[in-house]
C-alpha cells in the first residue's frame, strides 16, 4: 500500500520566554496543545495517538517525560511515543507522527515538543567534564564555533555575515509574537558590536535560552477535507552520522546533504531555490543560516550560502525568505525548536503565519538538526495536496 | 593490572521544577499543615490533585481538603534504605487512602518492623517542624490515641517552584583500546590505533572504526607536534568550567593521526591563533603524570611555518 496522505491542521505554541515559572511542563505542554486543537477545531478525545519529544535528559533531569505527562497530555487509553533525537527531536518527533498517519496506523495524531530550559542549565549539561579527558568543552557554542570557523575558511566568507544573519532574524522576530527575543533596532553594526563570546560568534549571534512548547495535529485525507487550509505533507526524512570519523565533514555532513536530496527527491523538487517559496531553518548560530543554504542545495557549496545571505535573498522579500518566524536565534526552547521550524513552515503554507506571512507562500521547508550536526530531520509542506 | 581503566563520575544539578497553580496548590498546603486534594470531573478527590482532569482534560481547579489521618491499602517493606529515602532506617512505603479522598497516596510510614504494619491499619499525618512546600514535609505514622497533632500555617505566599537536586554516581569505564592510550600517555606517548580497512590513524582509539565498523587492533604511535585545523576562542565563563576564559580550544591534528584532538592552546596570545598554525605537547612535570589526556598540559607553538591548507582541508 502506498504512502497515505497527510496533513498538518492545527498548529500551536507558547509566547516563548526566559523563565515561564507560572507554569509546570505539563501546564506549558498543554497551552501548545490547547491551541494547536483549537486551530484544528478537534478536542483531546478525538486524538488517537499522541508523540512527544523533548531535549536531551541532563538539560532538564527528566527523563521518561511519557511516565509523568501521560496524564496531562490526554494519552491515557492511547498509544503515547516518545522520541529522542538531541536538538533535532522536534522534528523527529513531527515525522514520527505523520508518519503513523502516512502509514494508515492513525487518523489523527498529536505531536507536542518542549522544553523549559529554565529549569536547568543546557551549558552545564553540554560540558560535563570526562575523566581521562580534556576538559576544553564549552557547550553547544564551545562545540561550534571551531566549524563556523572551517566554515568562513573555506567558502572565504566575509566576516559580517553572521550579524546579517542575527539582525534579520531578530527583526523578522519583531512580527512574531511568539517569539522570546522583540530586540528593536538589532542592526549588523549592533550584533557586530556585540561581545564576542565563542569566537567567531558573537553574543547577538546565539540564540537564547527560552521555555517553550509546540504542538502539531497531522491527520489523513478524510478528516483534512474537513480543515479550510490543511498544509500538505510532500516529503519527510531524517539521517543521522557519527559524531566523530577521521575526515568527517562537520561544515556540511554527509548526512545533511542525504537527507536533503531524498527529501528534494520525494517531494518533487528539482530546484529548491526557484520551488520553495519559504524555509524554516534550524540556525542557533548565525552562520548555520549560510551553512544550511549550501548543505540542502539552495546554494552552491563553498560560498554561495553567505553570497545568497548577504545579497538579501534570505530576507522576507528575498527570493527565499529563511526564518520569518525569527527562528531559533530568536526563541530557542530547545526540545520544541525543530518542532517550530516545522510548525512554522505549515502555518506559512496555510497562509496563516500572520504579520510575518510570506505572501502567496505555497511550499515551506521546515528543517532541525542536532547533536554534533549529526542527526538531520526535514520536511516539505505544500498548500496542495502531493500529486506523487 | 586490569585490563581496562575506570573512574567515578558524579553528575549532579539542583534542577528547579515550576509546580504550576495545580501543584502548588498542594505543596503550599503541605507546608501550612494541610493536606489538599483535587476534585475531578467525576467527583473523586485525588491526592496530590491531578493537574488536568482525566475525562475533561480541563485544568484542576476544584481543592479539597482531605484529613491527616487514613487507612493503608496496601503497602512494602524497605528493609534497607538507601540515601535520600524519607528515613535512613527500616520503613514501610504505603498507599493511605486519607479521610475524605477518594484515592490514596503512596507515602512513606514510619513503622520499625513489618509486623506494625498492615492493610487497613489507620496512620495519620505526622508535620516534618520545617517545612518548606515539599513531599518530604509529610510522613504517615500509626494513628495515636489523640490523633495527629497539627501545625500552624508558614507563610503567605503561594508555593511556585521546588528544587530537585539530581545525583548521579556512576563508574566511567574506558574501552580497552582507550585504557591503551591513557597508559601509553602515562608513559609520555600518544598511541593510536590504524583502521585496517580505510588505513585512517584514529587518536584516540576508537575499538571499532567509526566509518566502516572494523574492529581496530594495530597500534601506531602519533607525533607530538601536529597542525591547528580550527579553533574557538572561549569567553564565556559557566558553571562546572575548568579552564578560566578566555583559553583556546582547538582542534590538533597530530602528524601520523587522521583525526584531530580536542586541546588547550598556551603560548600564544589567542587572537595570534590561526588555522594551520603548527604546534606541539607541553607536558606536565613527569611527577604529576596519570591515565589522563589531561598528561599534555597544553599545546603550543612551535615556531615552524604554517601548514599548507591542502594538508588540513579534509578534516574541516
Amino acid at each position: 500500500m502506498a504512502k497515505q496522505p497527510a496533513a498538518v491542521v492545527g498548529v500551536g505554541q507558547t509566547h516563548h520566554r526566559a523563565k515561564r515559572l507560572d507554569v509546570s511542563m505539563a501546564g506549558l505542554c498543554r497551552e501548545a496543545i490547547d491551541r494547536a486543537l483549537e486551530d484544528a477545531g478537534m478536542t483531546l478525545d478525538e486524538i488517537d495517538a499522541i508523540v512527544v519529544g523533548k531535549a536531551p535528559d541532563l538539560f532538564e533531569g527528566v527523563m521518561m517525560p511519557e511516565l509523568f505527562l501521560a496524564e496531562a497530555l490526554g494519552a491515557a487509553g492511547k498509544p503515547l511515543l516518545r522520541v529522542h533525537t538531541a536538538g533535532s527531536v522536534g522534528g523527529s518527533t513531527a515525522i514520527v507522527a505523520s508518519s503513523l498517519v502516512q502509514a494508515g496506523v492513525h487518523k489523527k495524531v498529536l505531536t507536542v515538543a518542549y522544553e523549559k530550559q529554565s529549569e536547568s542549565n543546557a551549558m552545564w549539561a553540554l560540558s560535563v567534564p570526562l575523566p581521562f579527558n580534556m576538559p576544553v568543552h564549552a557547550g553547544a557554542g564551545g562545540y561550534f564555533a571551531p566549524h563556523v570557523r572551517s566554515y568562513i575558511r573555506r567558502s572565504e566568507a566575509p566576516t559580517h555575515v553572521g550579524a546579517i544573519v542575527a539582525a534579520k532574524d531578530r527583526n523578522n522576530a519583531l512580527k512574531n509574537p511568539y517569539a522570546h527575543l522583540h530586540n528593536e533596532g538589532t542592526t549588523v553594526e549592533s550584533v557586530l558590536a556585540s561581545q564576542m563570546l565563542w569566537d567567531p560568534i558573537r553574543y547577538d549571534e546565539t540564540c537564547p535560552s527560552s521555555d517553550g512548547a509546540c504542538a502539531l495535529v497531522i491527520v489523513d485525507e478524510d478528516t483534512a477535507k474537513a480543515s479550510p487550509n490543511p498544509a500538505w505533507i510532500h516529503g519527510t526524512v531524517m539521517r543521522s552520522e557519527a559524531t566523530t570519523a577521521a575526515e568527517r565533514d562537520q561544515v556540511n555532513p554527509q548526512a545533511s546533504r542525504d537527507a536533503a536530496a531524498a527529501l528534494w527527491k520525494q517531494a518533487g523538487i528539482t530546484s529548491p531555490i526557484d520551488e520553495i517559496d519559504c524555509a524554516e531553518i534550524y540556525v542557533p548560530f548565525s552562520w548555520f543560516e549560510p551553512m544550511w543554504l549550501e548543505s540542502l542545495g539552495f546554494a552552491e557549496e563553498n560560498g554561495g550560502g553567505w553570497r545568497l545571505t548577504e545579497s538579501g535573498g534570505t530576507a522576507m522579500d528575498g527570493v527565499l525568505p529563511v526564518n520569518c518566524s525569527g527562528g531559533v536565534l530568536s526563541s530557542n526552547p530547545i526540545g520544541a525548536s525543530g518542532m517550530l521550524r516545522f510548525g512554522e513552515a505549515a502555518l506559512q503554507v496555510r497562509g496563516a503565519a500572520g504579520e510575518h506571512q510570506v505572501d502567496g507562500a505555497r511550499k515551506a521547508l521546515g528543517h532541525a538538526y542536532g547533536g554534533g550536526s549529526q542527526f538531520f530531520a526535514m520536511w516539505v509542506v505544500g498548500a496542495e495536496k502531493p500529486s506523487n | 593490572m586490569t585490563r581496562t581503566l575506570s573512574a567515578p563520575v558524579t553528575v549532579a544539578f539542583d534542577y528547579t521544577r515550576s509546580t504550576g497553580p495545580v501543584l502548588g496548590r498542594f505543596l503550599t498546603g503541605l507546608r501550612d499543615g494541610v493536606v489538599v486534594g483535587g476534585r475531578t470531573s467525576e467527583g473523586k478527590v485525588v491526592v496530590p490533585p491531578l493537574e488536568f482532569d482525566p475525562v475533561t482534560h480541563e485544568a484542576t481547579t476544584d481543592f479539597v481538603e482531605v484529613a491527616p489521618t487514613g487507612t493503608v491499602t496496601s503497602w512494602t517493606w524497605v528493609p534497607e534504605p538507601v540515601k535520600d529515602q524519607p528515613f535512613d532506617r527500616p520503613f514501610a512505603f504505603a498507599l493511605v487512602l486519607l479521610d475524605g479522598a477518594d484515592v490514596p497516596i503512596l507515602h512513606a510510614l514510619d513503622v520499625s518492623s513489618p509486623d506494625e504494619v498492615s492493610t487497613g491499619m489507620r496512620v495519620q499525618a505526622r508535620w516534618a517542624a520545617e517545612r518548606i512546600g515539599a513531599i518530604t514535609d509529610l510522613v504517615f505514622e500509626p494513628l495515636s490515641a489523640s490523633g495527629p497533632t497539627g501545625v500552624e500555617a508558614i507563610g503567605d505566599n503561594p508555593v511556585s517552584g521546588v528544587i530537585v537536586p539530581v545525583s548521579l554516581d556512576y563508574l566511567y569505564a574506558a574501552s580497552p583500546e582507550e585504557s591503551a592510550f591513557y597508559r601509553g600517555l602515562n608513559e609520555g606517548r600518544i598511541v593510536g590505533q590504524r583502521c585496517p580497512t580505510c588505513q585512517k590513524v584514529y587518536v584516540p582509539p576508537r575499538s571499532a572504526c567509526p566509518s566502516d565498523g572494523t574492529p581496530t587492533a594495530e597500534e601506531v604511535e602519533v607525533s607530538q607536534t601536529g597542525t591547528i585545523t580550527t579553533f574557538c576562542i572561549v569567553n564565556v565563563p559557566f558553571l562546572g568550567q575548568k579552564i578560566t576564559p578566555p583559553y583556546v580550544s582547538a582542534y590538533v591534528l597530530l602528524d601520523g593521526a587522521d583525526i584531530a584532538i580536542l586541546h588547550l592552546i598556551l603560548g600564544v596570545e589567542a587572537a595570534e591563533v590561526r588555522m594551520g598554525m603548527r604546534v606541539k605537547a607541553v607536558w606536565k612535570p613527569e611527577t604529576e603524570w596519570t591515565y589522563s589526556l589531561e598528561n599534555i598540559d597544553h599545546f603550543e607553538p612551535t615556531g615552524d611555518p604554517d601548514a599548507d591548507y591542502e594538508t588540513y582541508r579534509n578534516h574541516l
